[in-house]
């Protein structure tokens, strides 16, 4: 029960530490460097600068600045010699399009201004959701820094006739002399490019084309082929399922690109029904972390426990081991085979053996669930090809390749046995459209435009047909991928006719080219391939090397990853991204070596707090295979015992602005493109590492009933308001020597908020699996700014909107201690055990709006006000920044500008260049130095749904407002609209029994709501 | 006398000139007497409604100039063209064929309504010409009108000095009357010096006194600086020298050009949008050069024919015309206006709000725009400006469906018929600080 539970955010906390203490109850955890500008008194007394000078000076220049202020400047008006039709300065345009950049795939809507696309979200016709790194893409459209120019060979410019002409000259020698050359590029799912690369491999026979993905599923993919005849991923339809069992598969993250939607389908606790979920992995992931039980298990140990599922459920006998978990998977066998074909079982090991095995349970199961007719497309890497292509080169067997958007030279684990052969090769290009080390490697270097300026088409599964279009002119010279290739074929034909030819030929049918491209989408009708495929595997004779293998663990076992801000690290360059805090460690521009407690323990490794709320940490020495590298530590309680985690994508240097170059390249580790890698030696040695998390300065001051977890059964049985064992109780409080519920007394008067529109945001912390889309989506829509890792680590984040982590134990609270007489080391002692295995929460705050909000009685100026609709404004140019507001808001969401962050070569992001502003959005004011701001409501968007509705003459829709985050929501955990209109789906929400407010005893009755999280249990 | 001789021998000028004048006219109009003055209205009123488009007598706009047609062409062969000249052309006449392809290919409409006749008037109208104007005496009379226009200002500062100069003789002459009397009277100025030390004597004894005027001096002091620091900032009338003199009271007071003609954007966006020169184009690829006669004041100076003629050049520099073959080059120049109205970037104003949904008038915040030659900031666009309007201004809500709940709820809560905008919510901070 909710109450039983303490939460906290980090280990420190579990210590008894004074400094966590202290720095709960500061809203702002560093002084004023009053010392830095006022210097010492010695520097002082030794200055020239008498008293009367400097009197002079402050004169001078206060009389020079007003006089300078008197006039203002003289701003130019530049309209369009011919306006395009569709554009209307003002007016924002939206374009449906797809993403395919080899990691991230979705089906998208972009909004573009004055031609300039500004923002991304789902083309939710089309099914398509988006992630942080989906959403932040339309700034790394705008990296002027990084994308490449021009066309150049050897670095020197060359124009793109005479690299054609050369290219060409060179591919026909090579034909001519039977040399081999190789096309290696991403997983791309486009069937007119597919088209394109078989037409060029038949002009040139010679020519062999290699996928090859920087963080690979290469075992899945080969899993497929062998059992099903198919190189694809499976597809699993989550939402069907009753009860679901993945072995360290991380599906709410980037395992075969997520399955979050689904999932979360699944998960309605309306339906008195939730999908039942257990999570055995070593890591703690955004799955784990939203499993109803996470069992935490070292990666040899996940091997033989899916054996030993396998020989429960299949009745076989493979050679395995036991393992400390037994028993669940005994129980969870059981489970298994009671839900039947509405159970699945999935592994993240990126194992052919492991993935036969789970598919061989699944088929024992007869699991609708698992999908092999609808697969999908989205990681057709071969590893199998691409070592053959490493040893290929370095032996001379292939003579040219051509390169599109992938960086070997980083991403590959036996890199510099590439780039040796690649400098001998006769031939190498690289297309790209970012410089990396690759494109610096290569002969020619060809720039290729951002996927927001090109054509193409997407197959992401089997019966959704996307296009891709651009949505802005291209900003520098590039050429498409394809169009090269065609031209490279002898084919004069554009891509776009050729596209268009495709389309009408093999996908529409007869329907609207215009149609589609408009909808971004065409949806086929299915059709099923039989699976009549004799399966050429044997089962056992996987699940006997899988154990083999896996016996042979010795020394600590370590899990790489992708951080959901990050992933493989192709958008490394991007600030939204790096900034992006990690939803489970809350930090961010990093990467780190993640370990349990008692591993840390026992080699010393510490997670000190310093007094500004910054967390430093240790370095460790890692070795792998010979291998070594050193990275920070970062203690994590739910690691597995035995077990490390490090993530990929960090420790990019080329080409990356220095504030980027963060974080540790991980990928010389990844051999084989194994996500596991055993016998591993990790090592203290000295440094100490300074973190930039944003864990522990937002502590919640012992404000213990923020959070609402009730389970599945509860929901179901349990009177939500019993004062007794009610899972959603109204607080109480004193009054008049009297416990009243604190929903009866009031300080304030009432707002009359019966007229006209009334916002409220639910949002559900059942559905929301912290992903963090969101966070993103509101620093695309209200120009935050980024502020770096020296500002994140002092606690000058300015995420208007953040998601909160909370990890729980179930333990007596404080007082109940106390009852029992434990010491308070006593009970961090117990808090301690708990944290091997903690739950995880995750909670998005942003400013509550409050009916009754603190922060607006203390403003001075009266700069903060309370809106009709609901909203708390902020006027900016009101506010003088004494920070009364913040110091008074319970909730810690407004954030102060302690710097110019545009125009500003401290802060060089994208505010401080032509190219990244081009992404601000125009409705939106850029806050200058010395202000307060915090989340609006979107009030740009409300205002712009409201002048919509009233030029059309016609009242708002039913559930036509949105913010940005709300529309960014993949789950639909956040609902926005308008209480005032009864058929709004947030009207019912606000009323919905699950409906609480956080901190509601202090009466500031906020706008926005959250539904209490349900968790599956499996009690009957 | 001399003067008065003087007197007799302007009139004797001007009755020689009158008599010139009058000569003249006579002169003129008999020289044009065998001008068919009826048909050639009637051919100028047709030209100007059909043809002028495309034609002009003396200069090649999109088809050739017609001065004088009828010496070049066949009289019949003229019918033909001018009825259906595609037909005329379909018949293989050769000439017709030439000058088609000699103008690009550019079609002519066919003209099959026009009679004979009115072909005829057409034709003739093309070889005589405008009616010629009364030129002296036109001129005379535009004169005397300009010279009305501008005599009151110059009489008046000339007025204005003579009476300062005359009130300065007087003094003098009155001082040197009294001198002349012998009224020195040194006393009279010492018993005024001694007036004024006693006054200030007494003023220094009573403090109350000077605490009221420093108080007073104090408060003007603040009212006086008060104004002129609110006045940073607050650019009303700033009327910035534009790099096209375009005239407003041309386009939209003279020739009636709808604001939204060229502010297409007013309607639909936040921004009125300033015209792209596409639109320009729209008339100006017909419109090569302004009417005889026509002015503009245009920073402090008088523009006429001769240069305003430049400025429509300017347009189709930008536009990328060639106005003599009558193409379009492709080397455009976007026109880099000055931008008049400059709100900070922390507030947010949309003019479709203010245009569609409130149907304001352009003029409402943009003053009498078809009066002015050169165009400037006519309202402050201070916040309490704003305001002011938003306090009073009541909403009309009928016929939007968007408003009628709630303005019946708020015109309860308030008890009035019609609520304003401020009550409406427009005078939260959050409706345009954002």
């Amino acid at each position: 029960m909710a109450s039983n539970k303490k939460y906290w955010k980090s280990v420190e906390e579990l210590k008894d530490s004074s400094i966590v203490e202290t720095l709960s109850k500061n809203e702002f955890v560093e002084e004023i460097p009053t010392d830095q500008f006022l210097g010492d008194k010695e520097t002082l007394e030794k200055t020239s600068t008498s008293r009367r000078d400097f009197l002079k000076y402050v004169g001078f220049t206060t009389a020079a600045a007003s006089l300078a202020a008197c006039e203002g400047p003289v701003r130019k008006s530049i309209p369009y010699v011919v306006r395009p039709n569709d554009i209307i300065a003002g007016v924002a345009d939206w374009y449906a399009t797809s993403i395919a950049d080899g990691y991230d795939f979705a089906n998208v809507l972009v909004k573009t201004r004055e031609g300039r696309p500004i923002q991304i979200m789902p083309n939710k016709d089309a099914n398509g959701t988006t992630s942080a790194r989906v959403q932040a893409s339309v700034l790394s459209l705008y990296d002027e820094k990084l994308r490449l120019k021009e066309p150049t060979k050897a670095g020197e410019s060359i124009s793109w006739l005479d690299a054609d002409k050369e290219i060409a000259q060179k591919l026909n020698n090579l034909k001519e002399s039977g040399k081999s050359v190789v096309l290696l590029t991403g997983t791309m799912a486009s069937p007119s490019t597919d088209k394109i690369i078989s037409e060029f491999i038949t002009a040139n026979p010679n020519a062999k084309h290699v996928v090859y993905d920087a963080v690979s599923e290469s075992g899945a993919a080969d899993a497929m082929l062998a059992m099903y005849g198919k190189r694809a991923l499976p597809n699993y339809h989550l939402d069907k399922a009753k009860t679901i069992v993945s072995f360290g598969a991380d599906f709410l993250g980037d395992f075969h690109g997520g399955f979050e939607k689904q999932f979360i389908a699944g998960r309605d606790p309306k339906t008195g029904h939730m999908s039942y979920h257990v999570q055995f992995e070593s890591n703690m992931s955004l799955t784990g972390a939203n499993s109803d039980k996470r069992v935490v298990l070292k990666p040899s140990d996940q091997v033989f426990a899916l054996l030993n599922l396998y020989n429960a459920i299949t009745g076989n006998a493979v050679a395995s081991k036991s393992t400390p978990v037994d028993a669940e998977v005994k129980s969870m066998a059981t489970e298994l085979k009671k839900s039947g074909s509405k159970s699945v079982v999935l592994t993240g090991l990126n194992d052919k053996n492991a993935q036969l095995v789970a598919f061989a349970i699944n088929e024992a199961l007869n699991s609708e669930i698992f999908d092999t007719t609808n697969s999908l497309n989205v990681r057709q890497g071969n590893d199998a090809e691409v070592v053959k292509l490493v040893s290929d080169i370095k032996s001379g067997k292939v003579a040219g390749l051509v390169s599109y958007n992938v960086d070997p030279v980083y991403t590959l684990s036996n890199s510099s046995e590439f780039s040796e052969g690649l400098k001998k090769l006769e031939l190498s290009v690289a297309l790209s459209t970012e410089k990396n080390a690759t494109v610096d490697a290569s002969n020619y270097a060809l720039p290729a435009p951002h996927f927001l300026e090109s054509w193409g088409d997407t197959q992401f599964d089997s019966v959704t047909y996307g296009l891709m279009q651009p949505t802005i002119q291209p900003l520098f010279n590039t050429r498409q991928f394809q169009d090269t290739l065609l031209k490279w074929s002898g084919s004069s034909v554009k891509y776009y006719d050729y596209l268009k030819t495709y389309a009408a030929e093999n996908v529409l049918g007869g329907s609207s080219w215009n149609t589609a491209l408009h909808n971004g989408f065409f949806t086929a009708e299915l059709v099923a391939e039989e699976a009549t495929f004799e399966s050429t595997v044997s089962v056992i004779d996987a699940a006997n090397q899988l154990a083999s293998s896996a016996k042979k663990a010795t020394g600590f076992e370590l899990n790489l990853y992708t951080k959901t801000g990050l992933g493989d690290g192709k958008q490394a360059n991007n600030p939204w991204l790096q900034e992006f805090p990690d939803p489970i460690t809350r930090a961010s521009w990093d990467n780190y070596l993640t370990i349990s407690i008692a591993d840390a323990k026992e080699l010393e490794f510490e997670n000190p707090v310093k007094d500004n709320g910054a967390i430093d940490g240790n370095f460790a020495k890692v070795t792998v295979n010979g291998v070594e590298v050193t990275v920070p530590v970062m203690i994590q309680p739910g690691q597995a015992k035995g077990s490390v985690g490090l993530a990929l994508g960090y420790g990019k240097t080329f080409g990356l602005k220095e504030e980027m170059q963060v974080g540790v390249n991980a990928y010389p580790l990844y051999n084989g493109g194994n996500n596991i890698q055993y016998n591993v030696k990790v090592e203290k040695v000295s440094g100490n590492h300074k973190f930039a998390c944003t864990q522990v300065q937002k502590t919640i001051a012992g404000r213990h009933d923020i959070l609402k977890v009730a389970s599945l059964k509860e929901y179901n049985t349990v009177a939500p308001k019993d004062h007794h064992h009610g899972w959603n109780k109204p607080s109480m409080v004193s009054y008049d020597h009297q416990e009243v519920e604190a929903n009866t007394i009031d300080l304030w008067d009432e707002h009359n908020r019966e007229i006209g529109h009334h916002f409220n945001l639910s949002i559900d912390l059942t559905s929301c699996t912290g992903c963090g889309a969101c966070v993103v989506a509101c620093h695309a829509e209200n120009n935050v700014p980024v502020v770096g890792k020296n500002e994140v680590r002092v606690g000058r984040d300015m995420h208007w909107l953040r998601i909160d982590r909370y990890y729980s134990s179930e333990v007596e609270t404080r007082e109940e201690a106390k009852e029992l007489g434990l010491g308070r080391g006593e009970m961090y002692e117990a808090l301690e055990t708990e944290a091997e295995n903690p739950e995880v929460t995750f909670q998005p705050m942003m400013c509550q709006h409050c009916n009754h909000a603190p922060c607006e009685t203390v403003c001075p100026v009266a700069a903060t006000s309370h809106g009709r609709q609901g909203q708390n404004q902020m006027a900016y140019n009101r506010c003088v920044g004494t920070r009364y507001c913040a110091n008074n808001c319970p909730y810690r969401v407004r954030r102060f500008n302690w710097f110019n962050y545009a125009n500003n070569s401290e802060f060089d992001f994208n505010m401080n260049n032509e190219y990244g502003k081009m992404v601000l959005n125009p409705d939106v004011v850029v806050r200058s130095r010395g202000v307060m701001e915090k989340c609006s409501m979107c009030i740009q968007m409300t205002q712009a749904t409201i002048l919509k509705a009233k030029k059309e003459g016609r009242p708002v829709n039913t559930d036509e407002f949105e913010t940005a985050c709300s529309s960014a929501c993949t789950t639909g955990a956040m609902v926005f609209g308008d209480v005032n209109n009864k058929e709004d789906q947030v009207a019912a929400l606000a009323e919905d029994k699950r409906a609480y407010n956080v901190l509601d005893y202090l009466q500031t009755k906020p706008n926005v709501i959250y539904q209490v999280k349900i968790k599956n249990t499996n009690e009957a | 006398m001399k003067s008065v001789a003087l007197h007799s021998n302007l009139t004797k000028v001007l009755l020689k000139s009158f008599t010139i004048i009058l000569f003249f006219a006579f002169s003129l109009s008999s020289f044009s007497q065998d001008i068919d003055e009826a048909r050639q209205k009637e051919g100028r009123k047709i030209f100007k409604s059909l043809c002028a488009s495309c034609h002009k007598l003396d200069k090649k706009l999109i088809g050739p100039a017609l001065g004088g047609v009828e010496l070049r062409r066949e009289h019949d062969w003229l019918k033909s063209w001018i009825k259906n000249n595609a037909e005329f052309r379909a018949s293989g006449d050769r000439d017709a064929i030439a000058i088609f392809e000699e103008y690009n290919g550019s079609v002519m409409s066919a003209f099959p309504q026009l009679t004979d006749k009115q072909i005829d008037d057409i034709i003739y109208y093309t070889t005589v010409g405008d009616p010629v104007k009364k030129v002296v005496g036109d001129v005379a009379v535009s004169n005397g009108g300009s010279n009305q226009g501008s005599a009151p200002k110059w009489i008046i500062y000339f007025l204005a000095g003579a009476i300062v100069v005359a009130f300065l003789m007087i003094a003098s002459l009155l001082k040197q009357v009294n001198e002349l009397k012998g009224n020195t009277s040194p006393e009279s100025t010492s018993n005024l010096k001694r007036d004024l030390h006693e006054v200030w004597a007494g003023l220094k004894r009573n403090t109350f006194l000077q605490v009221l005027s420093t108080i007073f001096v104090l408060l003007m002091g603040a009212y006086f600086l008060f104004g002129t620091l609110f006045k940073v900032g607050v650019n009303e009338g700033y009327m910035p020298l534009q790099p096209i003199a375009f005239s407003h009271k041309i386009h939209a007071g003279d020739n009636k050009i709808e604001c939204q003609y060229c502010h297409t954007s007013a309607k639909h966006s936040r921004h009125s949008g300033i015209p792209s020169v596409n639109v320009c184009m729209n008339c100006h690829k017909n419109i090569s050069e302004v009417a005889e006669g026509t002015q503009v004041e245009w920073d402090g100076m008088t523009y006429g024919k001769a240069e305003l003629d430049k400025e429509i050049a300017k347009v189709y520099d930008a536009a990328g015309w060639d106005a003599d073959a009558l193409e379009y080059t492709g080397e455009t120049k976007p026109v880099k206006w000055v931008r008049i109205h400059n709100l900070p970037d922390f507030v947010y104003y949309n003019h479709s709000q203010h245009v569609t949904v409130a149907g304001l008038e352009c003029q409402k915040c943009h003053g009498p725009v078809e009066e002015y030659d050169e165009m400037r900031q006519f309202s402050p666009l201070t916040m309490g400006w704003c305001i002011d309007c938003h306090k009073e201004t009541k909403v009309d809500l009928k016929g939007n469906e968007y408003y009628a709940k709630i303005h019946d709820e708020l015109a309860k809560k308030y008890n009035v018929d019609q609520v304003t905008i401020a009550q409406l919510g427009g005078k939260e901070c959050g409706k345009c600080h954002y």
